[in-house]
């Protein structure tokens, strides 16, 4: 169980936005995290793994310097090493093969009124949202 | 060397945004997610804000992107996948590569079974 931050968790989507609208108007490219971090370790024909790496690189360092003024940041995983597995391949594969996560589909694509976007979003929304009942409330495998 | 600087100010504001969310926790996420539960509705602020801030952006540059159009069975099982996954762990992709700050070894183990999946996907795409 968490504690609700509005406030702080507001003014990080803010940031997230920011973060988005930076790349848009000075680069005119998505900040589509699945994708930039498939195409820097696998850079298909598209090439271009400079500014891809650069963002990459920047995520940890952000997180870092929220850390720096705040305490460190907590991360407490539930899952234990076998259920990480799964789960990192099925948010790898399933994240290449719908075109896009939480911040391509669920900031970028929705906020561009895209349909592709939003079909995707309520779909990982209610496929997550389906897993967590399974395993917290009929298996109860979490607590 | 432009657009280099221009991603990592980017990544590096988006980094700062996910860990200020509290996106980097994975048991903050489990809590949006677990919608029966003692439901955590913080997020759903993260992703209000993020969107008001990016469709401003959009709009004011009069541009758009170039994307596939069109809903199909790749996009609704891919995404059902991800879910799964995002489920199970409370990890996606973005949090997990900017927690690897923390060097958890739990965000280690995700990160690179992530990365594995990406590369199963590449052999998949060509098969």
């Amino acid at each position: 169980m968490t504690e609700f931050t509005p406030w702080s968790s507001a003014l990080g989507g803010l940031l997230i936005g920011i973060a988005a609208a930076v790349l848009w108007v000075g680069s005119r490219r998505i900040a589509g995290i699945s994708g930039i971090v498939a195409n820097t370790i696998f850079p298909g024909s598209a090439g271009e793994v400079g500014w891809r790496s650069a963002f990459v690189l920047g995520l940890p360092i952000g997180a870092a310097v929220v850390a720096g003024f705040g305490g460190p940041l907590e991360v407490s995983v539930e899952a234990g090493p076998l259920r990480l597995i799964v789960a990192g391949l099925l948010v790898g594969f399933g994240t290449r093969l719908g075109n896009g996560c939480t911040s391509g589909h669920g900031v970028c694509g929705l906020s561009r009124g895209s349909v592709r976007s939003l079909v995707a979003t309520m779909t990982f929304m209610a496929a997550g949202a389906a897993t967590v009942f399974v395993f917290r409330h009929l298996l109860g495998a979490f607590e | 060397m432009r657009d280099g600087i221009v991603a990592l100010v980017s990544g590096v504001t988006f980094g700062a945004g996910l860990a200020l969310a509290g996106m980097t926790n994975p048991a903050k996420v489990l809590g949006f997610l677990d919608v029966a539960g003692a439901w955590d509705p913080s997020l759903a602020f993260v992703m209000a804000a993020a969107l008001g801030v990016f469709a401003v952006a959009y709009r004011f540059t009069r541009d758009e992107v170039e994307t596939p159009s069109g809903v199909d069975a790749r996009l609704v099982v891919g995404a059902t996948l991800f879910g799964v996954g995002w489920g199970l762990a409370g990890f996606c992709p973005g949090p997990a590569i900017a927690a690897l700050s923390t060097g958890s070894s739990g965000v280690v183990i995700f990160v690179v079974a992530m990365i594995a999946g990406m590369g199963l996907y590449r052999v998949f795409e060509k098969a």
